[in-house]
């Protein structure tokens, strides 16, 4: 193994996470953003040279401190590991390369070295929950992102006051929500001894039956469905997203509770284990019926929003609830499914509210009556956003189709009548991606301006990016052997693990 | 005895949480949090866990309640009465304290203080009490297992702190960069605000204060560096001796006027060390990396492993030291800077 193979899984943590301090006493506008996608992009680099190196060669295992495991803390880097920090860095870096322009509009150009700083702290807090090994460690990073999310949430409030009590309601509920995380860690290490997520695995058939254990499970899947915003739990979401700053909402769109989605597969089924959480335990039961009321109710919700960015952040519950529908199949395909979303879903929705950024950046509101006839006033912002809602509905040659195809097979490999009222769910849920989204194109195209709107498209700085993004999703809409590839390498790992 | 002792300690603590729920006044409210702290404290003291103890003491009873007394400097003390009341979270509260108690209702359930439970038995614990002297050659575990075989997590602990830190200065100074841009629209007269109350200022006038913090403040600030560099030996270390530091400066500030505080640690500087205690802690790891270990292994930092781990830990012990300290500095004046233009400027003599 070459030396950057070596150090890779600790060294796509740590680039963004001592490049935060040094970011903290930049100055002007212009260096902080600029260092920060630098490192943003150099983590991007290791992760995908880690995930093509993990492909290839099977997991590979870093000692933090020298220790050996359980003693010490210790980094894997595995298949879906691997593909999740891909996602992240990936994200992380596309909505930097956009992000110039459009924050100093909402930020004090004085604080953007503290802004940046968060940002960092934010990208590596998310790439170490997703690379470690070590249970503690979870929440140990787990809380470098919540802390940092917050704060980057709060500074939506130049633009809109609401976001402080956006970001206070998101702190109270993920707080407890981290809480609940760390209570079931304790039960874990109370019943094992251990920390160590592969230490844990091993012992946990034996302790299984006991009610620590048993407890245990309830408050990690809670705790997570929390972070999830997994329905009931979604309330902090769409008033997070709403207020954020632009390229924030579009961050964390992008990653935030994808995070928690992998960290909810990867307790599901690498700690307690398939058998024990669908066979023992209803986790099926439980998590199916939860994934189907949020993808049809928020799905209906998101159509009588009338802030764009709202209507977005409901759209994205929805989408969490085929990730968790994907889960709660159990099975090879619908773990395919999700993991195979988390990809294609953090790509378009990114670009999603980066367009909606731009339209932002042009008219000052996200609210559908000032953006009528936005269509005519920026074509090229406006089509990239149509673009993107097909890719929500599942319209072929998009993504989403994709995505929606996996987890229909998977669904259908059911065979039963809950397998069929599943893909009749999914197809009524489609049908009101198909409402929303044409609000939107009605509003945007069929719709006159309002008298003294802003016109002119946005500068290319931001339509690059965003056009970058939509051009991806695309390109993995049509061309599927590389994401799907990798998806069902890690399902197919996830589910061989004893 | 014990058992005695434990519980009540144990009805102590439920009593001083109710207190803080249904007191109406903030101030008596953050004290009540204080000797709920405290109440903790001792209970991590009858569980042996004393470097616990330690930090809940001076992080629960003594910063934090610092830090609530100076936001209730600018929000005034009095409770605005909440209109909607709903049981909803008394519920959620019981549901979950139930599941609790449900879960320590099991034979298998380790019971307190065994010794054979699985925390105890496993290889983990055996290898952290029987090797960490020869490894670590350090005679406090706890400094052992916090600073070398767990350093990473005590590495993200302090990066929390940081973050903490940077989020305050950020979200404060933003608020207070838009409160001048309106000014200098407007120039309201910002004289109306609670905190311009008169008795929710320092004390600059009394003497006793004066003299008696005059004693008192050396003897913090040695203190704080024997609880940083004796963490080795006892109960102690960084983040300790940090917050016990930053009381330290943070009485002086309470007492004689926040401006000459800032004459000795400006903001400029505190942003300084805040950055500096991550990068030190950060940069540990870097070197050992560069000495062709992995990140954070000490062993590779000196010739003789027992001697880079003594190296590694203190200097370790020193970047919690100086971010923590840093941090709560940088808070603390986030809110008091508020106020300012009032505790600043009052003349004190």
């Amino acid at each position: 193994m070459s030396e950057l193979m070596t150090h890779a899984p600790v060294l796509a943590v740590l680039i963004p996470l001592l490049g935060a301090p040094l970011c903290a006493l930049t100055r002007g506008t212009t260096i902080p953003w600029f260092f920060t996608t630098i490192l943003s992009a150099l983590s991007f680099y290791v992760s995908l040279q880690l995930l093509f190196h993990v492909s290839a060669n099977g997991p590979v295992s870093y000692e933090l401190g020298g220790w050996a495991p359980p003693w010490g803390i210790e980094y894997v880097a595995d298949p879906l590991s691997c593909f999740v920090m891909l996602v992240i860095s990936g994200i992380s870096t596309g909505v930097l390369l956009y992000a110039k322009e459009s924050i100093a509009a909402e930020v004090s150009s004085s604080r953007l070295g503290l802004f940046f700083a968060a940002y960092l702290l934010a990208l590596a807090g998310m790439m170490g929950i997703t690379v470690t090994g070590d249970a503690f460690n979870i929440f140990v990073f787990m809380e470098i992102m919540s802390l940092s999310s917050y704060v980057l949430i709060a500074m939506g409030e130049k633009n809109d006051r609401r976001a402080l009590t956006a970001a206070f309601q998101y702190l109270v509920i993920g707080t407890i929500g981290a809480t609940f995380i760390l209570i079931g860690v304790g039960f874990l290490y109370l019943m094992t001894g251990t920390l160590n997520i592969a230490d844990i695995a091993n012992q946990f058939d034996s302790i299984s039956e006991t009610r620590p254990a048993r407890a245990a499970v309830g408050f990690l899947v809670v705790g997570i469905a929390i972070k999830l915003a997994m329905f009931p739990f979604h309330i902090w979401l769409p008033n997070a997203y709403s207020y954020a700053p632009n390229i924030v909402t579009a961050f964390f769109a992008g990653t935030a509770t994808k995070v928690s989605v992998y960290l909810l597969i990867r307790f599901i089924f690498t700690i307690f284990g398939v058998d024990f959480s669908f066979g023992t335990l209803p986790l099926t039961e439980l998590l199916l019926p939860l994934g189907v009321i949020a993808f049809l109710s928020m799905s209906l919700v998101a159509i009588f929003q009338n802030n764009l960015k709202r209507l977005l952040a409901f759209s994205s519950v929805a989408q969490l609830g085929y990730m968790t529908v994907g889960i709660a199949l159990a099975s090879e395909t619908g773990l395919t499914a999700s993991i195979l979303h988390i990809f294609n879903h953090a790509i378009v929705k990114t670009g999603l509210f980066l367009s909606v950024g731009a339209m932002f950046f042009v008219t000052g509101s996200i609210y559908l009556k000032d953006l009528a006839g936005i269509g005519q006033r920026m074509p090229m912002t406006s089509f990239s956003f149509v673009l993107g809602g097909l890719a929500l509905i599942g319209v072929p040659l998009t993504p989403g189709f994709i995505s929606k195809w996996y987890l229909l097979q998977a669904v259908l490999e059911r065979g039963d009548m809950i397998g069929y009222g599943l893909a009749v769910g999914m197809l009524i849920s489609s049908l009101f991606a198909v409402i929303y989204v044409w609000r939107i194109v009605e509003l945007a195209y069929f719709k006159p301006s309002p008298e003294g709107a802003p016109s002119g498209d946005a500068p290319y700085s931001l339509l690059l990016p965003i056009w970058l993004f939509i051009l991806v999703s695309f390109y993995f809409g049509i061309e599927t052997s590389l994401s799907a590839g990798f998806a069902e390498q890690a399902a197919k790992f996830l589910m061989g693990a004893p | 005895m014990e058992e005695f002792t434990d519980i009540f300690l144990m009805l102590l603590l439920v009593a001083g949480a109710l207190s803080v729920l249904y007191v109406r006044n903030l101030f008596v409210a953050t004290m009540l949090l204080g000797a709920v702290s405290f109440i903790m404290a001792l209970i991590f003291v009858t569980l042996d866990a004393v470097d616990v103890a330690f930090t809940e003491a001076a992080v629960g009873a003594g910063i934090s309640t610092v830090l609530y007394l100076g936001t209730l400097a600018l929000v005034g003390s009095h409770e605005k009465a909440s209109a909607r009341k709903s049981v909803v979270p008394l519920l959620l509260s019981l549901v979950v304290g139930g599941a609790l108690i449900y879960a320590t209702l099991d034979d298998k359930m380790p019971v307190v203080g065994a010794a054979d439970t699985p925390a105890q038995t496993s290889k983990v614990a055996d290898r952290y009490i029987n090797k960490s002297g020869d490894e670590i050659g350090v005679p406090n575990i706890v400094t052992s297992v916090l600073a070398s075989y767990r350093g990473f997590d005590t590495f993200g602990e302090v990066v929390v702190i940081f973050t903490a830190g940077i989020g305050v200065l950020l979200i404060l100074s933003q608020m207070r960069l838009r409160k001048e841009e309106k000014e200098d629209v407007s120039d309201i007269p910002t004289s109306e605000t609670p905190a311009e109350k008169p008795d929710q200022q320092g004390s600059p006038h009394d003497l006793v204060p004066h003299v008696v913090s005059k004693l008192l403040i050396p003897f913090i600030m040695l203190f704080a560096f024997y609880v940083q560099f004796h963490g080795d030996f006892g109960p102690g270390g960084g983040f300790q001796a940090g917050v016990i530091l930053a009381a330290g400066f943070i009485l002086y500030s309470l007492v004689f006027g926040l401006h000459f505080t800032q004459q000795i640690l400006s903001k400029r500087v505190v942003e300084y060390l805040l950055v500096a205690g991550v990068l030190l802690y950060g940069g540990v790891g870097i070197v050992s990396m560069i000495n062709g270990g992995t990140f954070l292994d000490y062993n590779v930092l000196s010739a003789d492993p027992v001697a880079g781990q003594h190296l590694g830990i203190l200097l370790v012990e020193l970047g919690v030291g100086i971010t923590v300290t840093a941090a709560m500095l940088a808070i603390f004046y986030g809110f008091a800077g508020r106020a300012d233009g009032r505790g600043e400027d009052v003349n004190p003599e």
